[in-house]
């Protein structure tokens, strides 16, 4: 079993601008925040980035690395609407595939198993069709049993990515990567649906570690669809990562309230490191 | 599990408040509650303060059979009990089954039940981004889909919606019979009334008032021509023990208030004019 650990930044080095790029998570919870971070401070550009989105999507696109985005929404769930990905929409500056929540689940569904497309009922009477002018329909061969119709579903083209970052609470050094929250979300799917992917952790231990006071259904990825594992205690900053933290509401809020250059200057401008000890100085200010 | 109605708690000091003392917010429960009456074994999904609120009041009482979850990945009990687990995928997948009665928000909302809470404005370069589509598009054509709207305004109840992600019923006839087969809108709930699509072209109409509201102000309101028939009924009174399950035991802190503001209170008046 190779090691597969190394920094957020020679995980981030790997990628080239212009890649498709997959961020696990949902929303403003257990994003891979750490390895996004590493992204921004990379020359990486030009993505096509696939989110259930959150502030992911939000910094990414404040710092002008986005090209194209494939979502159902971007929220900070706290905070309904991510400010960055709004300035994004409303200043025109970023293409859009919007599409529903259950299509893009079986669009990662249908990459990973190799799929060019996965027929669903979704899509069909919405906007969607509208502002996606290239997503296709396909008649079912067979006719209903109860209603003798052959439908008509809406043929959701595979998400194929070329690499994907999640992050979870804890993973081996081989890349088996474990979630004890209540949701997985669809890290796992990423996972599969991607060329490469890279696992971020709250804590690497080791594989018999991995089981000892956790039933084995929360492995939930599996080391042969890792390529790197990074260790990144509170990776997931300021999204939520239960049970390790929780999301850090006060520090969202000033995420959502500042000008992004100042948070930037202020928070993005040195390491993981520096990026902590910024974040404590400032949860220190305002006691 | 057993279906038998949860006992009421025993409040019998609060039930002096008479009709007169109920609120706006409370009517507006009951109408959300309404919703899922009947239901049978189903997911209930309420987005918001008071459809929440009333999908725990219908639980407790008249539709005991249905399904809640904790706004995370479990089914739990009216009281937190988790009986059962529901993580995004699941419920993503549970949604096509069928199973399952959503009440959503909307942002704008048009005479034939098209939603949006996508953006305002031209969608290629929106005047203001709002949420997106979410889970609009799936939610209306496999399971009954209902609405809330806490301030009932023209700038929501227009002519036409700029993003159609949850379908309406013109938008699921032009789209056929796959759109058409499990689409269903039972109701859209205000501030002001309850609304529903029962009219011949699946138009919407007014379907009953809020105490204390009139037609005038819901047609004034409302930028399309609603259905309006010559009688109109007042959303129903709740009974004492429902008032108590809410004011006691569902919702103590009194959210529901902060969603939908009482207009007879005096410091909520110019808030809402």
């Amino acid at each position: 079993m190779g090691d597969k650990t190394m920094t957020a930044d020679e995980a981030v080095s790997r990628l080239e601008s212009g890649t498709t790029l997959g961020i696990g998570g949902w929303g403003s919870r257990r994003k891979p925040m750490a390895l996004v971070r590493a992204l921004l401070r990379s020359s990486v550009t030009d993505l096509t980035v696939v989110s259930y989105g959150g502030p992911d999507i939000g910094m990414l696109a404040a710092a002008g690395r986005i090209r194209k985005l494939v979502a159902p929404f971007a929220t900070l769930d706290s905070i309904p609407l991510e400010p960055h990905y709004r300035a994004a929409r409303e200043s025109g500056s970023l293409e859009l595939m919007e599409i529903d929540e259950a299509m893009f689940m079986w669009g990662l569904r249908a990459a990973a198993n190799r799929l060019p497309f996965l027929p669903v009922r979704a899509g069909i009477g919405s906007d969607v069709m509208r502002v996606n002018p290239g997503l296709r329909t396909v008649t079912s061969p067979y006719e209903d049993e109860a209603t003798g119709v052959r439908e008509t579903f809406v043929a959701v083209p595979a998400l194929r990515l070329d690499a994907a970052l999640v992050h979870v609470n804890r993973a081996d050094r081989a890349g088996n990567g474990q979630y004890l929250g209540p949701d997985p979300y669809f890290d796992d799917l990423f996972c599969e649906a991607a060329t490469t992917a890279y696992v971020s952790c709250e804590r690497i231990v080791d594989t018999a570690e991995l089981t000892k006071a956790s039933p084995p259904q929360t492995l939930l990825i599996k080391r042969l669809h890792v390529s790197g594992v990074v260790e990144a205690p509170s990776g997931a900053h300021f999204t939520s990562c239960a049970p390790d933290h929780g999301r850090d509401e006060a520090f969202q809020r000033l995420y959502a309230s500042m000008p992004w250059p100042e948070f930037a200057e202020r928070f993005l401008a040195g390491d993981e490191q520096a990026y902590r000890t910024a974040v404590e100085a400032w949860h220190e200010e305002q006691r | 599990m057993s279906a038998t109605p949860s006992t009421p708690p025993d409040a019998a000091p609060s039930l002096s408040a008479s009709p007169s003392g109920v609120t706006r917010a409370e009517y507006c429960v009951i109408a959300c509650a309404e919703a899922w009456r009947g239901d049978g074994e189903v997911l209930a999904s309420p987005m918001g303060s008071i459809p929440s609120i009333g999908a725990r009041l219908a639980r407790l009482t008249f539709s005991p059979d249905l399904l809640l979850t904790d706004g995370e990945a479990l089914l739990v009990g009216p009281d937190g009990t988790p009986e059962g687990w529901l993580p995004y995928r699941q419920h993503l997948a549970l949604v096509t089954g069928g199973r399952r009665h959503v009440m959503m928000g909307a942002s704008q909302i048009d005479r034939y039940g098209n939603q949006n809470i996508s953006c305002v404005g031209d969608w290629a370069r929106p005047a203001r981004q709002l949420l997106g589509v979410r889970g609009g598009p799936v939610n209306t054509v496999n399971n009954p889909v209902s609405y809330w709207v806490p301030r009932h305004s023209a700038r929501v109840f227009v002519e036409k919606v700029d993003m159609i992600g949850g379908v309406g019923y013109d938008s699921a006839a032009a789209a056929g019979p796959t759109a058409i087969r499990f689409h269903r809108i039972p109701r859209v709930v205000s501030n002001l009334g309850v609304f529903d699509f029962a009219t011949e072209d699946h138009s919407m109409r007014l379907a009953s008032l809020h105490p204390g509201v009139t037609v005038e102000e819901v047609v004034a309101a409302t930028a399309f021509a609603l259905a309006v028939a010559d009688e109109v009924p007042y959303t129903r009174e709740p009974s004492a023990a429902e008032l108590a399950w809410i004011r006691e035991v569902i919702d103590p802190a009194g959210l529901r208030d902060r969603e939908v503001p009482d207009p007879r209170s005096p410091r909520d008046r110019g808030a809402e004019s």
